[in-house]
């Protein structure tokens, strides 16, 4: 990626940028880099490292930006998560009426971090109408549901059928009173919505003439996650897996498409080819091995085949333990992926996948927030001696990014260490 | 027990088998046309629940299993409740108690609540006091519950923290000896154990019965 112009990359950053993204694409691609990159993933961890409060990061672009600046001019990652997007929401979630988060100023207190409402936004008897029509689904029910800005998308004309004067009669839907001021609020949504799109772009193209590449910036989701996180709820999809099975297979093949679709289009958007996933169902204690088999690793294979196919490198981040499941998620083709492992012993991950994919993480989260920078130097040590040192094409990264609690000192621990046992 | 007939071992090992639509027929059908005891279909149910926290334990099942179980549970207890004519009786002994919350600035609670599922079905008497529970609501519900042992549950990174304010609030308030404190959830392990104070950690459900069923000097 180049720098814009309007910030002037100078041939040192050129030169520093170039081989801090040579070494994670050397990961990927399975060949040894000239050391053992590191990335930064952070979220509210930016306020502790600032010293401000959780609600101003995420109301404040220009606070935002500026802390994330100076870690990275401290830290030196080689990557780093698209850092603004991820926090500085807070104007863009009220224009948008963002109903499944509530965080600090808005409905949490200004310390805490946003989190998720895990709910039921589709009902159970609802899988027909959103295989059919998934659009229509999002437009009529989902949206309203899940964004203030949306109420009135209730009565969205229904397009499918209307053709000559019956179209043109049919426009007249669009002047419902509700809807009209629907139109008028997702408008003002979406100038917020682009104005931190701005600030994201910005402060990416600053930190790239300083010579720091991202790590991604687009995001997806596995067909299941986006059924049982955003959808039917986490205990609504595993009723589904017993009382509506064969639609869930139904919806979950459906949402491969379309997401592959989407995916495809936004990281060609951003011009990056890492799209991050975040995996959240996939866990050993989740599901057994054979729901795993046959709810959850089919469509995520085949979207991340369709996207390894256009060019792209997905990164899923398996969360928490997923140890029982190497073996089957070994089945993608080499030099292709970035494995982001949370809880899965990293030693036991590289045995498994060494050959297969580049491994990211995983200092444990407890370690970072309650350890002490000795002990953190010691289980970088770990990891480069028994996984980098040994072949591993090793992106070392916390768990799942530093958490947000974490000591300054165990950050800084923790890269130094890295720069130390794996030059 | 008394020995059961084909109609209640079926209905048992559909239950147990997560066969849903037919277990709650036949449990339909027995308590609403063949006027069956609703204590009695209770039982069974409970016997079922042993069935399916067992299968759990050995790996053979997992949380879509017991989320569907509670439900079944619950949805057969709706019909069976109200048709209880007689005096609540003999309740079975509960083993202990158990107060259990999420500590405050964290508002998951699904981990939570299959642990209160699973002690419940257990056998002990379960508190649950929700999420986001001010350290002073925890005191005041152990002042009036006073439960044996103490769950503090919770999801994010700062929950090590306020499970470490909570456990210093208890112990502040002179109550830290009279129970046990066990914590669990996400990112819980034994250096959170060690930070906070707690008695022991627990990564699942079963954990979380079996440190309960120890302490309580119960057969796992």
């Amino acid at each position: 990626m180049n720098a814009s112009p309007t910030y002037v990359q100078t041939p040192e950053a050129k030169t520093a940028y170039d081989a801090r993204w040579q070494r994670i694409m050397d990961c990927v691609n399975l060949k040894t880099p000239d050391r053992m990159p590191t990335s930064m993933f952070c979220t509210f961890w930016l306020a502790k490292f600032g010293g401000i409060s959780h609600r101003q990061l995420m109301y404040d672009y220009d606070k935002a930006k500026e802390l994330g600046e100076r870690v990275l001019r401290e830290f030196e990652p080689d990557v780093h998560n698209p850092l603004l997007l991820n926090v500085a929401a807070g104007p863009a979630l009220e224009a948008v009426d963002y109903k499944q988060l509530i965080w600090p100023g808005h409905g949490l207190r200004d310390d805490q971090p946003y989190q998720y409402l895990d709910r039921e936004y589709m009902k159970a008897d609802e899988y027909d109408e959103f295989i059919e029509d998934p659009t229509g689904f999002y437009l009529r029910k989902y949206l309203p549901r899940v964004c203030g800005a949306f109420e009135g998308f209730e009565e969205f004309p229904d397009l499918p059928g209307l053709h000559y004067f019956r179209l043109v009669g049919g426009v007249r839907g669009f002047g419902r009173p509700k809807l009209r001021a629907a139109f008028e609020r997702v408008l003002k949504a979406a100038e917020e919505v682009d104005r931190l799109a701005e600030q994201h772009t910005n402060f990416t193209e600053h930190m790239t003439a300083l010579g720091f590449p991202t790590s991604h910036i687009s995001t997806s989701v596995a067909p299941y996650d986006l059924i049982a996180d955003y959808f039917r709820g986490a205990t609504g999809t595993m009723k589904d897996l017993y009382r509506k099975k064969d639609k869930l297979l139904q919806l979950l093949d459906k949402a491969c498409t379309f997401l592959t679709r989407q995916t495809i289009n936004w990281s060609k958007a951003s011009g990056h080819p890492i799209v991050f996933f975040p995996i959240h169902w996939g866990p050993d204690n989740f599901m057994s091995q054979e729901q795993f088999k046959t709810f959850w690793w089919p469509t995520f294979r085949k979207l991340m085949m369709n996207l390894i196919e256009a060019g792209i490198i997905p990164m899923p981040l398996w969360e928490a333990d997923c140890t029982k499941r190497l073996e089957v998620i070994r089945d993608i083709p080499p030099g292709k992926c970035i494995y982001w492992f949370e809880r899965t012993d990293m030693v036991r991950a590289f045995e498994v996948l060494g050959d297969v994919v580049a491994l990211r993480g995983n200092i444990s989260p407890s370690l970072l927030t309650t350890g002490k920078p000795e002990e953190v130097d010691a289980a970088v040590r770990h990891l480069a001696d028994n996984v980098f040192h040994k072949g591993g094409k090793l992106i070392l990264d916390a768990a799942f990014g530093i958490p947000d609690e974490t000591p300054v000192e165990n950050a800084r621990a923790m890269y130094a260490a890295a720069r130390k046992y794996a030059s | 027990m008394v020995e059961k007939t084909e109609q209640e071992n079926n209905l048992v090992a559909w239950l147990s088998d997560m066969k849903e639509d037919d277990a709650f027929a036949l449990a339909k059908k027995m308590l609403l046309e063949e006027g069956a005891n609703p204590i009695r279909v209770l039982e069974l149910c409970r016997e079922a629940m042993d069935i399916v926290g067992k299968r759990f334990e050995k790996g053979e099942y997992f949380l879509p299993e017991l989320v569907l179980a509670g439900e079944m549970l619950e949805n057969i207890g709706a019909i069976a409740k109200p048709l209880i004519k007689q005096a609540p009786g003999e309740e079975p002994k509960k083993l202990a108690k158990v107060l259990i919350g999420t500590v405050h600035g964290d508002l998951h609670d699904i981990g939570k609540n299959i642990v209160t599922f699973m002690l419940d079905i257990n056998g002990f008497e379960v508190k649950d006091i929700g999420i986001d529970v001010p350290v002073k609501n925890f005191i005041d519900a152990i002042n009036e519950f006073r439960p044996d042992v103490v769950g503090l549950s919770g999801f994010l990174t700062l929950a090590f923290d306020s499970m470490k304010e909570t456990i210093a609030a208890i112990q502040d308030a002179g109550l830290r000896d009279k129970l046990k404190i066990m914590i669990g959830g996400g990112q819980v392990d034994e250096a959170v154990c060690n930070y906070t104070g707690a008695d022991a950690f627990g990564t699942n459900a079963i954990d979380a019965v079996s440190l309960c069923k120890n302490w309580m000097g119960v057969a796992a």
